[in-house]
């Protein structure tokens, strides 16, 4: 049974999708607190899906020289500096700068966190709604893919995410995103960045049984101590309908570069069609209203 | 501590993050916030090149709070020896020990004896051991210790003022919370939580291990940091147990094969020293490695002598002609890598091989690495990729500075492409002493060749030129048992690596492990310490077994030398008694019952020998080893607390301040290693010691995990370089302020040798340190980029001159001092006037380095007009 629904929870994105048959859904759950910042995500991604090098240009953002995901680059490692939160915050600025004072007196601890974003392959997907030529699908994994067969390069998907993950490759003006390795899928293997990755940060799996892995490893966390970690992408309640791609963070999102309250914009869609119709039906009737009126 | 591990061993360190899981507490102590510090619990940072002043407060801690693990350090080490009467420490000389002579700069050992050893004539050989690099060559067995089978004079209640406990804690009792923090820049708080979790993660129940990298190492006072740390973890019981442990994070795949089966000027395979002129005979040579009267298995070094010569040289080798001894080179000094470097500048030198090397970036004092390739006849460069060393002659910085004229330059460069370890079968044997067998997964392409084809065919080509020759000089080429198996035109790595392993020449099959070569010409043998390698005519570093199946130690995956023992001298995890520690602790134990030791390990000691034996009166070797002595390869049996021979700069770790360094030695009047090698050349210029104008900050290097050391094989790969793309220099805020510098903008890093440019990466991970009241201020640079690949740049090891650690001639270039300015470096030959310059203003023309001697102490002079 389908629920066509554009937002909320779903409990079977792809027989939603018209699979009757299908494997369970998949994901990545990424794991920031054990991520070494080594790139090896990047590389193996660029390496199995035969991703272009991005230009050579140093950024100046910590050790990051990606910047962001998009055409080029599917995986992304972010590198965020920041003075460790101190335990009981009082929410005053603080009027010095960032290492204004010197010696052993003034040090305060620091902490540097790393994340490897990719697509987070949403139950509702905003790139694939809007899509016109149905070249992005989903897959029976109930995965996000691009056909690179079939896009035109109209960029409709690109304002539909909102992540800011999708992007149109420059001289080919297709749109490009993580696939979830949608190849080694079929044949059984593991994405090529959770096979890559040494500290098992990404991890992939089933999305069930990863999200309950997740919740057991927030608990542990904050236990230790760790009391801004939480999940992130995993709650199916949210503006997304939940991520198929989620992640344990030790902050607010927005450290990390990410929305914090990310919103399918198609979700809006029925209330936006219901007030275009009031708005149609109201013109009707002014204008039905003028004539009869002008008689 | 001077690791990287996150960074430079990513693989590795997720094991780290698992004991981090599991319960593991990870503290780093590095002068940089890297990757490493991020996962710790705790980062200390400290100024660069302090190591030792750091750990040696942490033994100050232990022996001044009676922390130790006693039971242990009475049994197991040698803290209950006397030491002779005429030793002098560093507290009474000022910061050198008895037998130190200026004149050559080295040390005569004869005062640091045990009381009741006598001093051999090896003792005397202070300057010309020095110039050999002798402590390297006891890389296995230990210096030789005459006696050392005997009685020595020992008080087990470690009271005697002259017992080597007692001398260590008159040694350290300097090294106060107090002077750590005023000389490493570490404030006693921080340093006291680190001794209160190192030593209550140690003892009975717990164990700590200690991982260090070359931050340890490329310090003139290298070999010593880490008999610092081997110090604390005898202490606090930390060797030869589960989870303990002295940890060397070797720089790249099989750099630890490279040690065991060297590269190296003085060294044959498995730490066999090589011969100098002095030996006469292989008797002789035999006498002067190892003592007759001394423990272990190092007694034996006869009969791996002798198996190596017979692998070399087979039938040709007999007892009659002393097994071709005599077809060995003997070396007569320093031929080290930088030694070599000078000699080709000066016309000594005409050919030279590089393979899988980069030494035009990756080496100290680039300038002088290229110019000294420039001066050669032929140079034959094997590489995965073109690197800058083949093609310095073109596009060197010294090129664009006039120095090199391309249609001038008389080196022939031969460049040969590698085949890279996934198109040729071999071993790589990585830091845990580990022998892993690699298939061959594609064929090379072109004209790509192993290394193992490469020298193969070299050889057999010198052969045939030479086969009418009766020159005896050819001799030893020709007389070499060069028969390797050979299918199509590769020969077979698995017929050489039987070889390494020995084969008993008897019964044509291949030896179990070491203790079965002979000294009777019966056995051959290329690495003794490989011998096991291929047991059972197996091919034992090809096993594969899975973690899963096996128990934690996975004895059956690759194979680990010596004997594929995982923890060595682990006969220290049971008690004197034979049993565990503690049942948390266990590894091996006596198992009474069955006459043998026991446990998850292979045991690192004779199986059958029971803990309680006591040897017969004037047993040598093996059979003098106690039960309780589990320091099998030692010539006394004991872990060294104190080195009664062996080191070229002492006995004990001390602290000596950088060759290059802001401030004063806080600790000792004697300022820098008085040892150290400064190769005084007009070429090789010093910045002045406690120079606070010309050269004020301190500079260090460092490796990104996106790069591969000298690039070679990551600045060519688009997917590699783009995440790395150009050199930078990370600076601190204030430091920052300090210069004018802004993030992203241009600076460049000056020194006595170069200036090199980068662009700046403003960061809090980087921060001023107080340092005796001053404010030190470091700044660092990923070494990676050079003059060739997709993105290229000025190459940090160039700000470095050559000053090397007296032991082991390793270069200082994980410190130096420097000044850093906004902009861009002068170009051409206006780079040669800003140096000079630079040098000028810092008074370089006049000598800078007190410590002097024939080879150490030429005056740093510096011509200003060539």
């Amino acid at each position: 049974m389908t629920e066509h629904s554009l937002s909320g929870p779903l409990h079977d994105v792809a027989g939603e999708a018209g699979y009757e048959q299908h494997p369970p859904r998949v994901g990545f759950f990424t794991d920031t607190s054990v991520c070494i910042g080594c790139k090896a995500c990047e590389v193996a991604c660029k390496e199995w899906n035969d991703v272009p090098a991005d230009g050579f240009d140093l950024l100046g953002m910590s050790l990051d020289n990606t910047g962001h995901l998009g055409a080029n680059a599917w995986r992304h490692v972010a590198f965020v500096e920041q003075q460790r939160p101190a335990p009981q915050e009082l929410g005053m600025p603080s009027f010095d700068r960032p290492g204004a004072a010197t010696g052993p007196e003034a040090r305060t601890d620091f902490r540097w966190l790393m994340a490897s974003d990719v697509c987070k392959h949403c139950t509702h997907a905003g790139c694939l709604d809007v899509c016109p030529t149905g070249a992005l699908f989903r897959t029976e994994f109930g995965t996000v893919v691009v056909q690179q067969d079939i896009c035109n390069g109209c960029g409709y998907c690109v304002s539909g995410c909102p992540y800011g993950v999708i992007q149109r490759r420059e001289g080919d003006g297709r749109a490009q995103k993580c696939t979830l390795c949608y190849d080694r899928l079929r044949v059984g293997e593991q994405p090529a960045c959770a096979k890559a990755c040494p500290t098992d940060s990404i991890q992939f799996g089933e999305l069930d049984e990863l999200r309950e892995r997740a919740a057991r490893r927030v608990e542990q966390l904050r236990e230790r101590g760790e009391d801004r970690a939480r999940l992130y992408g995993a709650d199916p309640e949210d503006g997304v309908g939940g991520n198929g791609a989620f992640f344990l963070l030790l902050d607010e999102p927005e450290v990390y570069g990410l929305p914090p309250d990310p919103v399918v914009p198609t979700r809006d869609l029925p209330a936006m069609w219901r007030r275009a119709g009031v708005a149609a039906v109201a013109f009707a009737a002014a204008a039905v209203a003028a004539f009869l009126g002008g008689r | 501590m001077g690791s990287n591990m996150a960074e430079a061993h990513p693989v590795g360190f997720q094991w780290v993050m698992e004991a981090k899981e599991r319960g593991a507490r990870v503290l780093h102590i590095d002068p940089r916030f890297t990757r490493t510090s991020a996962h710790a619990d705790v980062h200390v940072p400290l100024r660069a090149g302090t190591d030792i002043a750091f750990l040696g407060g942490v033994i100050n801690h232990i022996l001044t709070n009676a922390l130790d693990f006693r039971e242990y350090v009475v049994a197991y080490t040698n803290a209950s020896f006397l030491v002779g009467e005429d030793y002098r420490d560093t507290e009474d000389l000022d910061g050198l020990f008895s037998g130190y002579d200026p004149e050559t700069a080295s040390y005569d050992s004869s005062t640091w004896q045990y009381e009741t050893v006598e001093a051999g004539p090896d003792d005397h050989a202070g300057a010309s051991a020095k110039e050999r690099s002798a402590s390297y060559q006891h890389g296995s067995g230990g210096p030789k210790v005459e006696g050392g089978s005997g009685r020595i004079a020992a008080d087990p209640t470690l009271e005697h003022p002259r017992c080597v406990y007692q001398v260590l804690k008159r040694h350290y009792a300097r090294y106060t919370p107090e002077a750590v923090a005023r000389t490493c820049g570490v404030s006693e708080e921080l340093f006291r939580a680190v001794c209160q979790t190192w030593t209550a993660n140690s003892g009975r129940e717990r164990t700590a291990a200690l991982v260090y990298s070359v931050g340890w190492t490329q310090h003139t006072t290298g070999a010593q940091c880490i008999r610092a740390g081997a110090i604390i973890q005898l202490l606090l019981g930390n060797i030869g147990r589960p989870g303990g442990g002295v940890f060397a994070l070797r720089g790249h795949a099989s750099i630890q094969g490279s040690t065991d089966i060297p590269t190296l000027f003085n060294l044959l395979p498995g730490y066999l020293p090589m011969p100098t002129p002095e030996h006469g005979d292989l008797a002789e040579y035999v006498d002067s490695v190892r003592a007759d009267q001394q423990k272990g298995f190092w007694r034996n070094a006869d009969a791996y002598m002798i198996s190596l010569l017979k692998e070399y040289w087979g039938e040709h080798a007999t007892a009659d002609n002393d097994y071709c001894f005599d077809y060995l080179p003997r070396i007569t000094g320093d031929h080290g890598t930088y030694r070599t470097v000078m000699d080709m500048v000066d016309g000594k030198v005409f050919g030279y091989f590089l393979l899988g090397q980069n030494p035009a970036v990756g080496s100290a004092h680039g300038r002088l690495q290229r110019l000294g390739m420039a001066n050669l006849d032929w140079l034959v460069v094997r590489d995965l990729t073109m690197i800058e060393s083949a093609s310095f002659w073109k596009d060197s910085p010294e090129v664009e500075t006039g120095e090199i004229a391309p249609e001038r330059c008389r080196t022939e460069v031969f460049f040969f492409p590698a085949a890279s370890h996934v198109e040729k079968e071999g071993t790589f044997t990585q830091t845990q002493r580990m022998l892993q067998w690699r298939e061959k997964a594609v064929e090379p392409k072109g004209d790509q060749r192993s290394e193992l084809w490469f020298f193969y065919h070299l050889g057999r080509k010198l052969r045939q030129r030479l086969a009418d020759s009766t020159d005896e000089r050819d001799r030893p080429l020709l007389d070499l048992a060069w028969d390797y198996a050979v299918v199509g035109d590769e020969p077979q790595a698995q017929d050489v690596l039987r070889r390494i392993n020995g084969v008993d020449l008897t019964t044509g099959r291949a030896v179990g492990g070491y203790t079965e070569l002979k000294a009777d010409g019966s056995t051959m043998a290329g690495c003794w310490i490989y011998s096991g390698v291929y047991a059972d005519e197996v091919n034992q570093a090809a096993r594969r077994k899975p973690g899963r199946e096996q128990n934690l130690y996975a004895t059956e995956w690759g194979w680990v030398w010596p004997m594929n023992r995982r923890v060595l001298y682990n006969r220290a995890s049971a008690d004197p008694a034979g049993r565990p520690w503690s049942e948390r602790k266990a590894l091996i134990w006596w198992d009474a019952e069955r006459g043998e030791w026991i446990g998850d390990d292979v045991p690192d000691f004779e199986r059958t020998k029971p803990p309680d034996y006591v040897p017969p009166e004037g047993a040598v070797g093996p059979e003098a080893l106690r039960g309780d002595d589990p320091f099998i390869m030692q010539a006394d049996g004991k872990g060294w607390l104190f080195a009664p021979k062996g080191l070229a700069d002492g006995p004990l770790p001390t602290h000596y301040e950088p060759h290059e360094s802001p401030v004063p030695n806080p600790l000792h009047g004697q300022r820098g290693n008085p040892t150290r090698k400064i190769y005084g050349r007009a070429d090789n210029p010093s910045n002045p010691p406690l120079d606070h104008e010309v050269f004020p900050y301190v500079v260090t290097t460092a490796r990104l995990t996106e790069h591969h050391t000298a690039g070679g094989m990551s600045r060519t790969v688009p997917h590699l370089a783009e995440l790395q793309p150009e050199l930078f220099v990370e600076v601190s805020p204030a430091l920052a302020r300090e210069r004018g510098l802004e993030n992203l903008g241009w600076a460049h890093v000056v020194t006595s040798r170069a200036a090199v440019e980068a662009r700046v990466v403003v960061t809090d991970r980087m921060r001023p340190l107080r340092v005796d009241q001053r404010e030190v201020h470091q700044i660092w640079l990923p070494y990676h980029w050079g003059s060739v690949g997709l993105v290229r740049g000025d190459s940090p090891n160039d700000l470095f001159g050559v000053v090397v650690d007296p032991n082991v001639f390793i270069q200082e270039t994980k410190v130096a001092t420097c000044d850093v300015r906004p902009g861009r470096r002068p170009r051409g030959p206006a780079l040669l006037d800003y140096l000079a310059g630079y040098r000028r203003r810092a008074g370089i023309a006049e000598p800078t380095v007190l410590t002097t001697g024939p080879e150490a102490g030429l005056p740093h002079t510096e011509e200003d007009q060539p």
